[in-house]
């Protein structure tokens, strides 16, 4: 497990995204209306879309491609389909808003 | 800013701040902008605690704006502050705590109080009201302990916390002083159906009962009655009404009756002092429902932004019961009186009632039970004042399938009917084919029934014949006729959202949301963008464009293609280009070794296969207008050579097709639409299959329109034709507004003819003073576009996103 300075909160758009590549992962970052900022692997699991393209609603991001819907907590993808997306840690310094990431 | 001057806003509610929202958009630097409010809150939706209390909503999701929204507007905001008294010679307020605050302007919206009867007892412990988010804890905490409430009123609001009461596992009784419930919204006979509703529901009624004093030792044990019944409770919410908050306007000097006057202009005597919302009375009338409350917001803000307005004239009001189960709905005047006539009619077996009240012609008020799917049109036609001879029996009969087929009615005559009788005139479809379809195509909704046959696709005027039809072939088979909304989150169709958006004068997706109750509040990726554009497209000048409610192609103005690159195609005016821009073009493509470059079908070359960190780049070096080859806007204006250089050519299609081009690039609409310009009826443009094509004859133009070569082919319906170019102008800004005003978002041209018929289409568009409206407003819709590209690369902001985070750090 290693800890990892990703950025700040400003980088990020409020329902909006951010990508980062950490070693061989695609990672998109997102900024919730609420102020949380998840992260999960930047890959739809039906045809390989990003996700980070994706429109946000909720906790839930709609893949640009064929609008499947994945749950940005779970990792879940929503009925009627399936499948899932690896879901990463995120912590955020509440005095500088900086993001860290685990994985 | 040191130009700007200080605006106080006393009283944090939802009229008030809606009215600051208004004033930010307008002119957001114009004041420094200091609100108060009593409560510990931030803005919250009030009509929302019903729902609160009936258990569907939760307090935090009805924050309208949250502590942030007033950060990032620069708003100071002092809560748990309640203003004592404004001084309007020294101009300041002065709050309980003895803050002093000095304004320009100030406004005063401190809604109102509720009204407490004056009984002996009435101030012990566990007699409240229904107001604010205090009174609906107070509400919980009693349910944990205690299991008897009585509701002093029945009307909106005392119906309303009886419901909640009652999820909350409360033994509820409502005490009436009138011999029927809801006497001001509703007459005798829906009252008494909706009482029978509640009974069964478990609310206990006691009427004409006349309420004497509370006792009990500390808190409230009983209610006791003038005439000397009684009845034990542990808890009383008193919703007899509600008085205009005339405090501050006591103290300080200005004019007030029932509630604080105030002018058109919601200006009071004193200046630099305006009120709105349910504190004021204008015209002799203070309301209490917040659609008028949010017309006067809108008069206040332009006045404060120096906006020219015309003045709030007041407002006809509606109603609904939100939280019982029961659809109840009344509008206007309802009552007749003498000069009326009243219309009605009434099903208890299906525990339907609808009474229209005519007075001149014109519907002047309606009342509905059971069914309100009628509600919104029927509040529009009050609202319009336009005469409705001669459709009253449409008004009255024409919507609920439970008085045809269902429940006998008219199902003799429906089966008497001969099988070539046409049942619906706008589309010719007869009895006949309506059998056909539901006995030999499987249609058992009248929805499959509608797309199958078109029958009621137009003006909807046979709808109750059609749904009458489904029953009687269909039987038992008739399929869930739930009533579909535009998406999963909502029971509203796109009419009733557009309408009830313009009545509140709702002014962002968020608000819709809430307001209009969605059952996700976050939305989904179908309504989020519809609302975005009707709330675009209804307030251009004002609704600022949400870009997180746009689908990624118009989120980052490229193509997205599969492998998840973008494709850019810069905009070329009626595919007209010059060596120069080619070479432009080209040289681009190579730099940012572009692997793959195709014309168009639409004649613009694409450029494919673009990573997003080098879109804003690219652009920059292209210095072209966006193409807008994502959108649902105008795409391209396609032309043939015409007379510049053919043989056939009449007319000069390329100039024409580059004017069109010009004028309505960038415009949004509910899908995308195309154009096309041929020089002859050759038509080498293809401009029968467009969206709107022009056809030079000799001498004139012939519009098409209603064309498409996609998804659904269609070949064009001639418009009209006319002589001279502005004529093609105005035709073609007329037919496109029209069409932005009535379609459904994502809906073609194509379709959206078929839906509403080409002969409607025609008819608003035949008089030249409708066109000229129409014009007007897609000027004023245009008027306010920009290049998102060039917005894009001059900045930062915005160009942040097409990159990653440039790097992750250990740590
Ligand atoms: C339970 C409930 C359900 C409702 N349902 C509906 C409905 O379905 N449809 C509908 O149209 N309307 C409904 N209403 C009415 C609607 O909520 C009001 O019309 C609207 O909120 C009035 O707006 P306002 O800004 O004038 O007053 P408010 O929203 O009441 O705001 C006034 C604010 O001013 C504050 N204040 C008062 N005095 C001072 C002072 N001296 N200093 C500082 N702050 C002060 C108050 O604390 C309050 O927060 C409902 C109301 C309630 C209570
Ligand atoms: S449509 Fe007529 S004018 Fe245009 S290119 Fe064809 S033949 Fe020539
Ligand atoms: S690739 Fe994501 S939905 Fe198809």
């Amino acid at each position: 497990m290693s800890k990892l300075l990703i950025g700040k909160l400003s980088d990020i758009d409020i329902r909006g995204s951010r990508t980062v590549r950490v070693k061989e992962t695609d990672l998109a970052l997102f900024r919730l209306e609420d102020g949380s900022v998840l992260a999960i692997e930047n890959r739809c699991p039906h045809k390989g879309g990003l996700l980070s393209e994706g429109m946000v609603c909720g906790t839930v991001v709609h893949c640009p491609l064929h609008d499947w819907k994945v749950d940005l907590q779970s990792g879940l993808v929503k009925e009627p389909d399936d499948g899932c997306v690896m879901t990463f840690d995120t912590e955020i310094d509440p005095e500088d808003g900086a993001i860290y990431i685990t994985l | 800013m040191t130009d700007s001057k200080k605006l106080v806003l006393i009283g944090n509610g939802m009229a008030g701040v809606r009215a600051i929202e208004h004033l930010l958009k307008l002119a957001p630097d114009a004041y420094e902008i200091t609100i108060f409010g009593a409560e510990p809150h931030p803005n919250y939706n009030r009509i929302m605690l019903s729902t609160v209390l009936a258990g569907s909503t939760e307090l935090k999701d009805i924050i309208i704006n949250d502590w942030n929204w007033y950060k990032e507007n620069s708003i100071t905001l002092h809560t748990n502050q309640t203003i004592k008294k404004i001084d309007t010679q020294r101009k300041v307020v002065i709050s309980d705590s003895g803050m002093e605050v000095s304004y320009d302007e100030v406004i005063i919206a401190t809604g109102s109080k509720a009204f407490m009867l004056p009984i002996p007892g009435a101030d012990k412990e566990g007699v409240i009201a229904f107001r604010d988010i205090q009174d609906c804890e107070k509400m919980f905490s009693a349910a944990k302990t205690y299991k008897k409430a009585a509701v002093i009123g029945a009307g909106l609001l005392g119906l309303e916390a009886a419901r909640g009461l009652l999820n909350l596992g409360m033994e509820v009784t409502v005490i009436h002083k009138h011999p029927y419930i809801m006497e001001r919204q509703l007459d005798e006979a829906a009252s008494l159906m909706l009482r029978k509703e509640l009974e069964a529901q478990g609310m206990k009624f006691l009427l004409s009962k006349h309420s004497a004093s509370i006792t009990g030792r500390g808190r409230v044990k009983e209610l006791q009655f003038t005439d000397g019944s009684h009845l034990a409770t542990d808890l009383i919410v008193m919703a007899v009404g509600i008085r205009p908050n005339v405090d501050l306007a006591k103290s300080s000097g200005i004019d007030y009756n029932n509630g604080i006057l105030v002018d058109d202009f919601m200006n009071t005597n004193i200046p630099h002092v305006s009120a709105l919302g349910e504190c004021v009375e204008h015209r002799g009338v203070a309301y209490g429902l917040v659609a008028p409350l949010y017309e006067q917001g809108a008069v206040l803000a332009k006045r404060l932004a120096g906006v020219e307005t015309a003045g709030y004239a007041g407002s006809v009001t509606s109603t609904k019961l939100k939280v019982s189960g029961v659809d109840v709905f009344s509008a206007g005047r309802f009552v007749e009186t003498e000069g009326s006539r009243a219309m009605r009619i009434q099903d208890d077996v299906a525990g339907t009632y609808k009474k229209l009240v005519i007075r001149n012609g014109k519907l002047v008020g309606a009342v509905l039970f059971g069914d309100t799917a009628d509600g919104a049109s029927l509040f529009a036609s009050i609202k319009s004042g336009d005469s409705i001879e001669g459709r009253e029996k449409e008004l009255l009969l024409g919507i609920s399938s439970d008085l045809l087929g269902k429940s006998g009615g008219g199902a003799s005559r429906l089966e008497n009917m001969p099988d070539d009788e046409i049942v619906c005139g706008c589309n010719g479809v007869t009895k006949g084919a309506i059998g056909d379809a539901v006995l030999n195509k499987g249609c058992h909704t009248f929805g499959e029934l509608k797309a199958c046959t078109k029958a009621s696709a137009s003006c909807g005027g046979c709808k109750a014949d059609v749904e009458g039809l489904l029953h009687f072939y269909a039987g038992d088979k008739v399929g869930e006729s739930a009533k579909e909304g535009i998406c999963g989150c909502t029971s509203l169709g796109r009419d009733e959202i557009v309408e009830q958006i313009q009545s509140m004068r709702l002014m962002t997706v968020k608000e819709v949301m809430h307001v209009l109750d969605w059952n996700n509040k976050e939305g989904c990726s179908k309504c989020r963008p519809s609302l975005n554009y009707y709330l675009g497209m209804l307030f251009p000048e004002e609704y600022v464009d949400e870009k997180e409610s746009r689908f990624t192609n118009e989120r980052y103005h490229a193509n997205i293609q599969k492998d998840g690159t973008y494709s850019v195609v810069p905009r070329i005016y009626g595919g007209v280009t010059t060596p120069a821009d080619l070479i432009k073009i080209a040289s681009v493509a190579e730099k940012f070794n572009v692997p793959l470059v195709k014309f168009t079908g639409g004649q613009r070359l694409d450029l494919f296969g673009v990573k997003k960190e080098d879109l804003p780049k690219m652009w920059e070096e292209l210095e072209m207008a966006s193409g807008h080859a994502y959108g649902k806007t105008l795409r391209t204006v396609k032309t043939c050579v015409g007379n510049t250089f053919c043989r056939f050519g009449t007319q000069d299609a390329m100039a024409m097709g580059i004017k069109l081009e010009k004028a309505f690039e960038r415009l949004n609409a509910p899908a995308k639409f195309k154009l096309a310009v041929s020089g002859c009826p050759r038509n080498c443009a293809e401009a029968t299959i467009k969206d709107l094509g022009v056809v030079a004859i000799d001498g004139a133009w012939e519009i098409h329109v209603g064309g498409n070569a996609g998804v659904k082919v269609r070949a064009c319906d001639l418009l009209t034709t006319v002589k001279t170019e502005e004529e093609v102008m105005e035709w073609t800004s007329a037919y496109l507004q029209y069409y932005r005003e009535t379609g459904q978002w994502n809906e073609r041209t194509a379709h959206w003819i078929d839906r509403v018929g080409l002969d409607t289409v025609k008819k608003a568009l035949e008089k030249q003073e409708d066109r000229l409206a129409l014009m007007e407003r897609v000027q004023k819709a245009l008027s306010v576009t920009t290049d998102p590209w060039k917005e894009i690369v001059d900045n930062d902001e915005l160009r942040k996103n097409f990159e990653p985070i440039s790097g992750p750090l250990p740590v």
